[in-house]
């Protein structure tokens, strides 16, 4: 039962990463191969403030989201200079920065990380096992209705807009490079905050839990589940990381899983398999319209779209958008 | 109309900008009155979009001024510029193609908010935004396709959806890059009385147009560009009979011009 437990939280935590990386990437357009940094600039920020300044974990993980939505906006702001397929470069080359500074700088731990955290307390009571899951699983809540909350706003609406055309945003008066750090920002500070429950669920953390695998991993869980969607992140999330921990066969080739996934789900249903227009999520719809007695159901996918995404036909551009090359010389030939 | 005491709200002062060696634009100054209905003709390659680039913003200048209603505008990014009032549409159509139809038009209404805080707080399909944003599908006869998304739409529907979402820009000037391009004979028409009904309502028009007839027939002023450069200026009837629009048209035989 503990192991059961142990695997709903990680699968919460990274739940939290694939909807914020879904902020980025699925609301706002911006490819990124980096987010593992962000997972990790939180997890050492709690960690550092809670070993080297004895902070609790509380204002700590407060701290975590605060400061990693800070990078977040820095480290979004050489991306304002490149597109699509340079900045997939560019946010793996933050990653690879960001592991080496935790890996190389005394200040960060080194090699041998952080160790000796505390799990959390609320009301003297330590948040262990099922209390530690209900944390992660309340973070996510909360990260839901983040990402429910951003995406029915104004900015929602330009992260849109930046996403499908940045010189159509520009002459609708989006700031085209406010809107990126603002996606960035937030998608950011959502995994930091995850990156602290993670180093203080773990007690210890080591610079290589945020290598690039990690940052493969979470893209994968996104567009496995459907980018751009509430659902499919954490369905993603959940089921490709429960499924390693069951599946000996698949738990030695975790990595291999990872980039299957996301090079299957490219070739035959970009969308996600649960995306507005992916075949299990039109059966899914079906299914609930046939055992629904009434009239016809009010379409339950994005809210950005308010035809029933069951009638028309899949549009080049969903694709488009986490392959990055495509739209290369769309924007370019104007 | 007397164009000659209308107020300018538009100045360009020896416009510039070169691509390499290539004078795309060449010092070319010019003057939008209020009121009126602009064409911007001339044939392939003599800088008509580069014109439209520069003034909302998407080309820098090489060289020259641009003023709007007195103030400078060259050197403001794009965004900017569309939130002063200028509203513009895109020769190669940008429609938002996963957006609906409505969601288009109010990706246009939000302009005033994008730079405050509300942006972050303040949802968009609020009774008003979506009120107002179905009154401009309507007087662009889009109403029927509010729920539908953006990127199903033939090519004429989505010249008038360009043109929609400028209108959401409460725009003072529109700048229309060849909406009339692959229309058909009834759908250039209805957008001429489309543009002329926005005239109509107070809105200041300069279009690029290589649809001489319908240039011709809507604009009270026209400027022929060549090679960078301004060759003539004056109304339709001018413009028709000028000897050097005739030759940069059709070469030294202006016969066919009478056609």
């Amino acid at each position: 039962m503990g192991y059961l437990v142990s695997v709903m939280t990680f699968a919460s935590i990274w739940a939290v990463l694939a909807l914020s990386l879904n902020i980025l990437t699925g609301y706002a357009g911006q490819v990124s191969l980096g987010h593992a940094a962000f997972f990790g600039i939180g997890a050492y920020t709690s960690a550092l403030l809670a070993v080297k300044a004895g902070w609790s974990f509380w204002p700590a993980f407060v701290a975590a989201v605060l400061v990693t939505g800070i990078c977040g906006a820095l480290l979004g702001l050489p991306s304002l200079r490149v597109r699509h397929d340079f900045l997939v470069l560019a946010t793996m080359g933050v990653n690879f920065v960001v592991v080496a500074v935790f890996k190389y700088v005394d200040f960060f731990g080194g090699a041998l990380g952080i160790v000796g955290l505390q799990k959390p307390q609320i009301f003297g009571w330590t948040l262990r096992g099922w209390g530690f899951l209900a944390l992660a699983v309340a973070y996510l809540l909360l990260t839901l209705w983040v990402s429910d909350y951003v995406r029915r706003t104004w900015a929602g609406l330009a992260f849109a807009t930046v996403r499908e055309d940045e010189d159509a945003a520009e002459a609708m008066g989006v700031s085209v490079p406010r809107f990126k750090i603002y996606a960035f920002a937030i998608s950011a500070a959502l995994a930091g905050g995850a990156g602290s429950l993670y180093a203080h669920f773990l007690g210890s953390i080591f610079p290589d839990h945020f290598a690039f695998v990690e940052s493969i991993g979470i893209m994968s869980m996104v567009v496995f589940g459907g980018l751009g969607t509430l659902r499919g992140p954490v369905v993603g999330a959940f089921v490709l990381k429960i499924l390693p921990e069951y599946l000996r066969v698949v738990g030695d080739y975790r990595y291999t899983l990872y980039g299957g996934v996301l090079v299957l789900m490219m070739l035959f249903q970009p969308q996600g398999i649960l995306g507005d227009n992916s075949w299990l999520w039109k059966r899914l719809q079906a299914l609930y319209a046939r055992w629904r007695p009434g009239p016809q159901p009010r379409p339950t996918s994005r809210a950005l779209s308010a035809a029933n995404p069951g009638d028309d036909p899949a549009p080049a551009s969903r694709s488009g958008r986490v392959n990055p090359g495509e739209r290369t010389h769309e924007s370019e030939n104007s | 109309m007397s164009p000659k005491t209308a107020d300018v709200i538009l100045e360009t002062h020896r416009l510039s900008r070169h691509f390499g060696g290539l004078r795309a634009v060449d010092q070319v100054s010019f003057q939008v009155r209020q009121g009126e209905i602009l064409g911007l003709i001339g044939p392939n390659g003599a800088g008509k979009t580069t014109v439209f680039n520069l003034i909302s913003g998407f080309l820098k200048p090489t060289a020259g001024t641009i003023h709007f209603q007195g103030r400078p505008i060259h050197g403001l990014r794009p965004n900017a510029i569309a939130r002063l009032g200028i509203g513009r549409t895109f020769q190669i159509v940008k429609p938002f193609s996963d957006l609906t139809v409505r969601e288009n038009v109010l990706a246009g209404l939000g302009h005033d908010l994008y730079p405050t805080l509300r942006a972050l707080r303040e949802h968009y399909l609020r009774p008003d935004a979506v009120r107002r944003a179905d009154r401009i599908l309507e007087v662009v006869g889009l109403s029927e396709y509010a729920d539908v998304r953006a990127g199903t739409l033939p090519i004429g529907l989505l010249r008038r959806l360009e043109i929609a979402r400028a209108l959401a820009l409460e725009p003072v000037l529109l700048l229309l890059d060849e909406s009339a391009a692959g229309l058909t004979h009834h759908e250039v028409e209805a957008l001429g009385a489309l543009v002329r009904g926005l005239r109509d309502q107070g809105i200041t028009i300069l279009l690029v147009e290589h649809n001489m007839r319908f240039a011709m027939g809507l604009c009270d002023r026209i400027i022929v560009l060549n090679q960078g450069r301004i060759l003539a200026e004056g109304p339709p009837e001018a413009i028709q009979r000028n000897p050097k629009v005739i030759e940069a048209y059709l070469g030294h035989s202006g016969r066919v011009a009478h056609r």
